[in-house]
């Protein structure tokens, strides 16, 4: 936090969320959320220090292969097997400012669209050597750097022949909890996109662009690695300028 | 033409799906040995100050049936009513309790558990105090953006009645749905989404 080690931390209340840019608690099309939306009024109120504070995370709780998915879960000498990429990008809030210093946690399938988990019973092969889980925590700039593998694209019962696109799922903390924001990244010229009924939740053309990659040649690895760039945007927060002091009163 | 106010729009979010436990839990998911431990699974130690509790229930989907595949964070004060975090200007925080915790809904059973300390009170903005609450945060297959809610102490009799948010309330009936039931140092706080009993939850 070089840059800003003078300055004192913020404590306005955020932006209002814009929940018609984010996708409605209830859409049929995404089935499971018929049951699982709320069907009265959320209660809205200006945010408190419940919500403008939230947990910080120091960079010693991460070990050195956490943004590595294709080495932290290997064996010795061996790798996961697929598309390597590298995955970067810079969180910011809404006014632009780089949000330094904020975990954020990605969790995906392997090359053949096969999830790591109990629950999952899809055919494709589990990789050894790959786990699926990653950690990173922003530098002082806002960015964030991990390594994968490629996801496939798995089927889903939905609908009769629902297909997930490629994706990677994101979890960000901010510097306040009501920052606090899961989400899933697509890649560039995925046609399966836009056939998609989780991306679907989405009223927005706009909104979903927000959420695909593009191809990032500039830092590809020659030999190495393709790179795709996610930049992730938080909630704003207002400053405090002309508001009454939270320890004040 | 005015000036551009030159503000981005925030990600949009999305589902966290069924699989979210690699991701934020993966000791839980059997996926061991990337991480020493879960994040958020321990929130107190020898020296944490306050009184002990545990919070303890389930999410109830709009058909009676346990969400078994949700996670759950919480955040709160300490037992002196800070919080753990740099935007805390009114002092400084137990520094052995961290106020944030995440526990997975059991998959069998489908309920979360939080060994945790009774939080003390924190103020609004206009300076009055609100009653002791726990913020919760909740994830899952079929949720496209995280719920927002509170938990309250049923035994706060007197703070409930004078807290800023649970006074915002306009149908007094569900003020019940954001209040534990107490049996011992345990609560029972059941978050119901959809229908009769649903919880209030929050856009703020």
């Amino acid at each position: 936090m070089s840059d800003r080690s003078n300055s004192k931390p913020e404590t306005g209340a955020f932006f209002a969320r814009d929940r018609a840019w984010h996708p409605p608690a209830f859409s049929p099309g995404y089935k499971t959320s018929v049951l699982r939306s709320p069907q009265r009024a959320l209660l809205s109120l200006d945010g408190t220090i419940s919500e403008i504070t939230g947990p910080v995370f120091g960079h010693s709780i991460l070990n050195e292969l956490d943004n590595d998915l294709i080495h932290n879960f290997a064996r010795a000498g061996e790798s996961a097997i697929g598309e390597r990429i590298i995955v970067h990008g810079r969180v910011l809030d809404e006014r632009g400012r780089p949000v330094p210093g904020v975990l954020l946690e990605f969790w995906q399938a392997n090359a053949g669209g096969r999830y790591r988990h109990k629950k999952e019973t899809y055919l494709a092969a589990i990789d050894p050597n790959f786990g699926g889980c990653g950690r990173a925590i922003t530098d002082d700039e806002g960015r964030y750097a991990f390594r994968t593998i490629r996801p496939g694209a798995y089927p889903w019962p939905n609908g009769v022949n629902d297909w997930r696109p490629a994706h990677i799922h994101f979890s960000v903390f901010g510097h306040g909890f009501a920052q606090r924001l899961i989400t899933q990244m697509y890649f560039e010229g995925d046609p399966m996109i836009w056939k998609c009924p989780i991306v679907g939740t989405i009223p927005d053309k706009q909104a979903v662009e927000q959420l695909i990659a593009p191809l990032d040649w500039g830092n590809t690895i020659p030999m190495d690695a393709r790179a795709y760039k996610f930049d992730i945007v938080l909630r704003g927060r207002r400053s405090t300028l002309f508001e009454n002091r939270l320890e004040g009163n | 033409m005015v000036q551009e106010l030159g503000y981005l729009k925030e990600t949009p979010s999305q589902t966290a799906g069924p699989y979210v436990h690699i991701g934020l839990t993966p000791n839980y998911s059997e996926i061991v040995g990337v991480y020493e431990a879960d994040l958020g699974s321990t929130m107190v130690n020898d020296k944490t100050l306050g009184e002990r509790i545990t919070i303890t229930g389930r999410v109830i989907d709009g058909a009676g049936a346990p969400v078994r595949d949700a996670v759950l964070e919480i955040w709160q004060a300490d037992s002196a009513g800070l919080y753990n975090s740099p935007s805390e200007l009114r002092g400084t925080a137990d520094p052995n309790f961290a106020g944030w915790g995440r526990c997975p809904t059991n998959s069998a059973d489908g309920v979360f558990r939080f060994e945790t300390i009774k939080p003390g009170r924190a103020p609004f903005k206009d300076g009055r105090k609100m009653a002791p609450h726990i913020t919760f945060w909740i994830v899952a297959r079929g949720i496209n953006i995280g719920l927002h809610t509170r938990m309250y102490f049923p035994e706060e009799t007197a703070a409930n009645a004078e807290d800023p948010l649970l006074a915002r309330i306009e149908h007094k009936d569900r003020v019940a749905t954001m209040i534990g039931v107490k049996e011992g140092s345990i609560y029972t706080f059941d978050v119901h989404l959809q229908g009769d009993k649903e919880t209030v939850f929050l856009d703020i």
